[in-house]
C-alpha cells in the first residue's frame, strides 16, 4: 500500500481521494495557489514523471531509481522563485503555507552508502539545507512539521520521535541506504529521543550540526560536530533578518490602537472635537510608531549593545532615546509639560513591551526568565500607559 | 554567545550526577554548552545559559536531567 502511495505522499492524497496506480511515481502533490516555487515548467527529463492533477516543483532537478521507487532529486542552486518568496517569507507573508511535501529527496547523486539528512518542511529551511550541499550527495528526509522550521517544531512536538519513526517506515529508507544512521540537526533534540528512534525504527541517531552550512565540514570530519557548530548564535544580521516579521506582526494590534488613540485624542473641554482627534491623534500615532521602530527593529539588532539583561529594560533605554527625539521633532507642536509627557511614556511602554515580546524570537531566553521579566514588567508597562492617557487626555483641557 | 545572556538564577534545570551514565550525550545535544564532561560523568558548568529547551532531558537514557519551566 505504500508503494501506490508515494512515499511520504499519504497525507496529500488520502485526502484528496486520490488512487495512484502501481507505478509508486513520487511527484510533489500540486500546491497550485499555495506554494509560488513551483513552476509549470516541465524539462523533457522530467516528462515521464508527470500525473494528472500534479505539478513538478521547480526545485527538483530528476529522478532516481531506487528499491523503494523514483526518489526526486533537487537542486542545490536557489531560483529567482525562492529567493523572491523568501523575501515573502521573511516579511511573514504566506509563512505558514510556505511547504514543501514531506518524504524522502535526494541531492547530488546519492546511493547506497550516502548519509541521510533529516529536515522540517519548512520551505526555507529546506532551502537553506540545499544551498549548503552544493557538492554533497545526500538523501533529505523531510519531516511533516506542518511548515515550522527545525527548532520550533522540535519544542512543539511535530518534529519528533514519533514522526521520524513513522517517515523512515513510509519511505522504506532501509531498501535505500545499507547502513542505519539517519543525521538530525542538534536543535531537533528538544523533540527527538535518540534511544527512542533506535528501538522504533532500528536507525542510530547522530545529531548533525545546528547550522546547514557546518554540514560538509561535519561530514569531512567523521560526522562530529566541533564546539562552534554545536551553539547557536544571535548575531547582528540573525538579529536583523527577524525584524520584519516583527514589524510587521505589530501592524495589526497598532491600526486598533490608533483608532483608539484618535478617540482618546479627541476628549477636551467641549466633549468630543474632531479636529482635535485629528490633531492630537497623529500626534499619538507619531509616539505609537517611534515606539514600534524603536522596541521592534532598533532593541532587536542592537540587543546586545544595550544595558541591562531584561529586555523590557532595553526597550525602555532604546524607547527613551527615540521619544526624546520624537519631542524635539513635535514640541511646537504640543502644548505643555502634559502633554510632551504623556507622548514620552507612550513611546516607552510601546518600545518596552515589543523589546519584551522579542524574547520569544531569540535563541537563548528561557521560559523561567521570561516569566519573572514578564511579572516584574507588565505592571510598570500598564502603570506608565495609565499615567501616559491620564496626562494625554488632561493636556486637552488646557 | 559569551555576549548574549539571559537572566541568572532563573533556570530549573537539575542533574542528578548520581544517575548519569557517561553517554555524553547532554554534550552534545545542548545549544548554550551547559554541560561539560568531567571524570565520564556530565557536570553542569554554565547552569545560566540553560534557556530549558528540553532537548538534554528528552534524550538522557538514564534520567538523569530534569527542567521544569512554567509557561513563559
Amino acid at each position: 500500500m505504500d508503494k501506490t502511495k508515494g512515499c511520504g505522499q499519504d497525507g496529500h492524497l488520502s485526502h484528496q481521494g486520490l488512487k495512484l496506480s502501481t507505478s509508486g511515481v513520487n511527484i510533489m502533490a500540486s500546491m497550485e495557489g499555495r506554494d509560488p516555487s513551483c513552476s509549470s515548467l516541465v524539462k523533457d527529463a522530467l516528462a515521464d514523471h508527470e500525473k494528472p492533477g500534479f505539478k513538478l516543483c521547480s526545485y527538483v532537478e530528476r529522478f532516481s531509481e531506487t528499491h523503494a521507487g523514483p526518489i526526486p532529486i533537487i537542486k542545490s542552486g536557489l531560483g529567482k522563485d525562492d529567493l523572491f518568496s523568501t523575501f515573502h517569507v521573511r516579511w511573514g507573508i504566506h509563512r505558514l503555507n510556505y511547504t514543501v511535501a514531506p518524504g524522502l529527496y535526494g541531492i547530488g547523486n546519492p546511493g547506497r552508502t550516502s548519509e541521510v539528512l533529516v529536515t522540517a518542511n519548512f520551505k526555507l529551511t529546506f532551502d537553506h539545507l540545499r544551498k549548503a550541499l552544493p557538492h554533497t550527495s545526500a538523501w533529505i528526509l523531510v519531516l511533516d512539521t506542518k511548515g515550522i522550521n527545525v527548532w520550533c517544531a522540535a519544542g512543539k512536538g511535530t518534529f519528533s520521535t514519533r514522526e521520524l519513526v513513522k517517515r523512515i517506515e513510509d519511505c522504506s529508507l532501509e531498501k535505500i541506504v545499507d547502513h542505519k544512521r539517519v543525521i538530525v540537526p542538534q536543535l531537533g533534540a528538544t523533540g527527538v529521543s535518540a534511544v527512542d528512534v533506535k528501538k522504533q525504527s532500528g536507525f542510530r541517531v547522530v545529531y548533525g550540526p545546528i547550522r546547514a552550512r557546518d554540514i560538509p565540514a561535519f561530514f569531512k570530519n567523521n560526522r562530529r560536530a566541533d564546539q562552534k557548530m554545536r551553539q547557536v548564535s544571535f548575531t547582528l544580521y540573525e538579529r536583523f533578518i527577524l525584524t520584519p516579521v516583527e514589524i510587521k506582526n505589530a501592524l495589526k494590534p497598532a491600526c486598533i490602537t490608533s483608532l483608539v488613540l484618535f478617540v482618546v485624542s479627541g476628549l477636551g473641554p467641549g466633549g468630543f472635537s474632531f479636529s482635535g482627534a485629528w490633531e492630537r491623534g497623529l500626534l499619538s500615532v507619531l509616539a505609537l510608531a517611534t515606539g514600534i521602530f524603536s522596541g521592534g527593529f532598533v532593541t532587536p539588532v542592537l540587543l546586545p549593545y544595550i544595558p541591562f539583561r531584561e529586555f523590557a529594560a532595553k526597550g525602555i533605554i532604546t524607547g527613551s532615546v527615540f521619544a526624546i527625539l520624537l519631542m524635539v521633532a513635535v514640541s511646537p507642536a504640543i502644548n505643555g509639560m502634559a502633554g510632551s509627557g504623556a507622548l514620552f511614556l507612550f513611546s516607552l511602554v510601546i518600545s518596552s513591551y515589543l523589546a519584551m515580546n522579542f524574547t520569544g524570537t531569540t535563541p537563548f531566553t528561557s521560559p523561567s526568565g521570561v516569566e519573572k521579566e514578564m511579572k516584574r514588567f507588565i505592571p510598570v508597562q500598564v502603570a506608565a500607559l495609565a499615567v501616559s492617557t491620564g496626562l494625554w487626555i488632561c493636556s486637552a483641557f488646557k | 554567545m559569551k555576549e548574549l545572556r539571559y537572566l541568572d538564577n532563573v533556570a530549573t534545570l537539575v542533574l542528578d550526577e548520581e544517575k548519569c551514565i557517561g553517554c555524553s550525550l547532554c554534550t552534545e545535544v545542548c545549544p548554550h554548552a551547559v554541560f561539560e564532561m568531567k571524570q565520564n560523568r556530565a557536570s553542569i558548568v554554565d547552569l545560566n545559559a540553560c534557556m530549558e529547551c528540553g532537548a538534554c532531558v528528552n534524550n538522557c537514557p538514564s534520567g538523569a536531567i530534569s527542567v521544569s519551566p512554567g509557561v513563559g
